[in-house]
């Protein structure tokens, strides 16, 4: 695929940037209520991933679909979840976006394209493939975007998709998030051949990797795989390097547990997507520092609103048949 | 005798047999790492290295076959699942192949392979991290399925399972890993196939399974406090299973109530009381069987949700009063 140069209106610059600086605020807070106990569902932060989801996501409408992992907080956030639902069901309250009965791992909200997150891993990717299906089926302009780890490449479920959405020129966008781990185990221990991206090569689709800590990279990347997708072009995978900057579960780091290393971690933290696009943004004149500082504060405050608010929520009602009644659609 | 907890006697188990047998060999994801399987493979990697303590990536269902097809290459691997929700992916292999291999080919091949998948919930951790899969397997000709109840048959039952020529499902909970018992330190086999009286009693035979097994004696304690004798059955195989253990014990009480973690339609429960249904039996029972099992529901993540799904001693308690109409 040619790659042009698109140019991205401050605006949009803008609002990616609060998106990022949203998913992360809301992160940091969710880790120190992990650390609490306050949250009890085992949670998996997104923090250093920001760009990935907010640069894509940047590019849908919501009628566009997104499929999301165990790591969903900045999936949902980025395609326009509402955060009081989100944290409500982290304590899993009734007010949660599916309710209580999912907690972290499970978000869902249809309403804004986000028909849901699995923790089986490479779970969703096939059913993105499936939405895209319905859309050409409904000569629908949508596209179906799908989020997924390095550890799904493992799956060959991840491998049958990419063929079949080749196959039938789909408009999947499968988005690779590469934060180098699956659980305990560095991609070098998993892939025979970490290149994620020229696997889509094999199915006789474009595969491009990318830096998943510029944003502005990805945007542009999506816009053109969305754009293209929309037109009946087919799908893409796009493998955007990157790192999480906690354990793969909890507040931790997985540092303690001699799974990584410091320099590892404090050099991907200096490549924080976050101060990068901060600092253009400063440069250039599109951000003063006045208003840095007052998005700060917005974002602060909306993310203790919501906390307030799943603190407040009433917890599901646990009478039998209050379960059964969840179990079928009357 | 030595009293060790549950997850130490299946590390006991694994370490001694692949110590002793070059054909054994340990494969699945986490078996290095410090969390994925409890501690029940700590020590395993150092000591024999990365030919025999195999960890791996997440493709449950090749991983799977892999070890089918080092059985069937005179290997007697052990796979390994850390959740048994994850085996899901797994199951073609499971069933279509290994479950099928002997009698499919007329008797001329075996698979020696042990299926471990292990039992993990609560936690919030909802649908797709807390499934109790032992009915999926029990219903697969072909298979034998095992579930210990305590650290003796954790590794008693272990060892039998690696033992034995056919594929074996031997099934643990992680709400059971800290329960402390007695085990032998020498190599010993459980029979797989035979379940044991946990308690003797006359009035209400409980029938229990895995961490069922110890939320009944805790409802017979408490029964016992009110004059009620209650006969806890550990079946510890479902896959064969005692007949001839649990007729005799109903025989005698006359009373039945099933115990077991997984969902209650098609599930265990049911199975046990077809058996008594289509036996002699049947016309002695003085009041109608009663299963105690998980609502016909996905697991929930808020805990006051969890804390109404997940069954204990409480459930059984009440159910055995019902049954006895005190
Ligand atoms: C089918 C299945 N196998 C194993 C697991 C356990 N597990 C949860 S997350 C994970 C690693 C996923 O790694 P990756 O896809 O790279 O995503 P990341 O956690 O790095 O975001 C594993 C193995 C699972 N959830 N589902
Ligand atoms: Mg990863």
């Amino acid at each position: 695929m040619k790659r042009t140069d698109i140019n991205i209106p401050s605006e949009v610059l803008r609002r990616v940037y609060e998106t990022m600086l949203r998913v992360r605020k809301i992160e940091e807070r969710v880790a120190e209520l992990v650390s609490k106990k306050e949250i009890k569902c085992p949670v998996h932060l997104y923090i250093g991933q920001e760009a990935v989801a907010t640069g894509v996501c940047a590019n849908l409408q919501r009628d566009d679909y997104v499929f999301s992992t165990h790591r969903s907080h900045g999936h949902y956030i980025a395609k326009g979840g509402n955060i009081k639902s989100l944290m409500a069901e982290l304590y899993g309250k009734e007010t949660g976006c599916s309710r209580g009965r999912g907690g972290s791992m499970h978000l869902a909200s249809p309403e804004v394209g986000l028909p849901g997150s699995s923790a089986i891993v490479a779970g969703t990717i096939p059913l993105a493939v499936g939405a895209a299906l319905a859309f050409s089926i409904q000569k629908r302009n949508a596209v179906s975007v799908v989020f997924f780890g390095d550890g799904a490449v493992n799956e060959g479920t991840f491998y049958e998709s990419l063929n079949f959405a080749s196959l039938k020129k789909l408009p999947v966008i499968f988005i690779c998030e590469n934060n180098l781990y699956s659980t305990h185990m560095p991609i070098s221990d998993c892939l025979a051949n970490t290149d994620i991206y020229k696997k889509a090569d094999i199915f006789n689709m474009p595969g491009i990797r990318i830096d998943g800590n510029g944003v502005v990279e990805i945007y542009k990347a999506a816009k053109e795989a969305v754009d293209n997708a929309r037109k009946g072009g087919g799908p893409i995978l796009i493998e955007c390097m990157t790192y999480r900057w906690r354990g793969h579960v909890g507040p931790n780091d997985d540092i303690d547990k001699g799974l990584r290393s410091q320099e590892e971690l404090d050099c991907w933290m200096n490549r924080c997507p976050i101060k990068r696009l901060e600092k253009n943004l400063l440069k250039d004149g599109i951000l003063s520092e006045s208003e840095r500082i007052q998005v700060y504060k917005e974002i602060e405050k909306e993310v203790e609103d919501a906390l307030l608010f799943a603190k407040e929520s009433p917890y599901p009602d646990p009478n039998e048949d209050k379960f059964y009644n969840g179990v079928f659609k009357s | 005798m030595r009293k060790i907890s549950y997850v130490q006697a299946i590390n006991e188990a694994l370490h001694q047999v692949i110590e002793r047998d070059k054909q054994i060999f340990i494969i699945g994801q986490g078996v290095t790492s410090p969390w994925y399987v409890g501690t029940t493979t700590v020590g395993l990697i150092d000591r024999f290295g990365q030919e025999r303590i195999i960890d791996t990536p997440v493709s449950e269902n090749t991983v799977t076959g892999a070890a089918i097809g080092a059985a069937l290459a005179e290997m007697r691997p052990i796979v390994v699942h850390p959740r048994m929700d994850f085996m899901y992916y797994a199951l073609d292999q499971i069933a279509n192949h290994a479950a099928t291999w002997h009698y499919m080919f007329g008797g001329q091949l075996s698979v020696p392979l042990t299926i471990w998948g292990i039992i993990n919930r609560g936690g919030e951790q909802a649908a797709q991290h807390s499934q109790a899969l032992q009915a999926i397997f029990t219903h697969i000709p072909g298979l034998k399925v095992v579930m210990p109840s305590n650290p003796y048959d954790a590794k008693g039952l272990l060892v039998a399972s690696i033992k034995d020529d056919n594929p074996v499902v031997y099934i643990d909970d992680r709400w059971l890993y800290e329960y402390v018992g007695d085990v032998p330190e020498e190599i010993y086999t459980v029979p797989i196939g035979k379940g044991v009286i946990r308690r003797k009693g006359k009035d209400v035979t409980v029938v229990a399974i895995s961490y069922m097994v110890n939320e009944a004696i805790k409802a017979s304690e408490v029964l016992e406090k009110e004059g009620l004798n209650v006969e806890v059955l550990d079946l510890r195989s479902l896959k064969p299973l005692d007949e001839n253990l649990l007729l005799d014990s109903v025989k005698k009480t006359g009373r039945l109530i099933i115990a077991d973690g997984g969902w209650k339609t098609c599930g265990i429960g049911a199975e046990i009381s077809a058996k008594i249904a289509e036996s002699n039996i049947f016309k002695e029972l003085k009041a109608p069987i009663i299963r105690v099992s998980l609502l016909d529901v996905p697991a929930p993540a808020s805990s006051v949700l969890e804390k109404a799904y997940y069954r204990k001693a409480e459930d059984i308690v009440s159910a055995v009063r019902k049954n006895l109409e005190v």
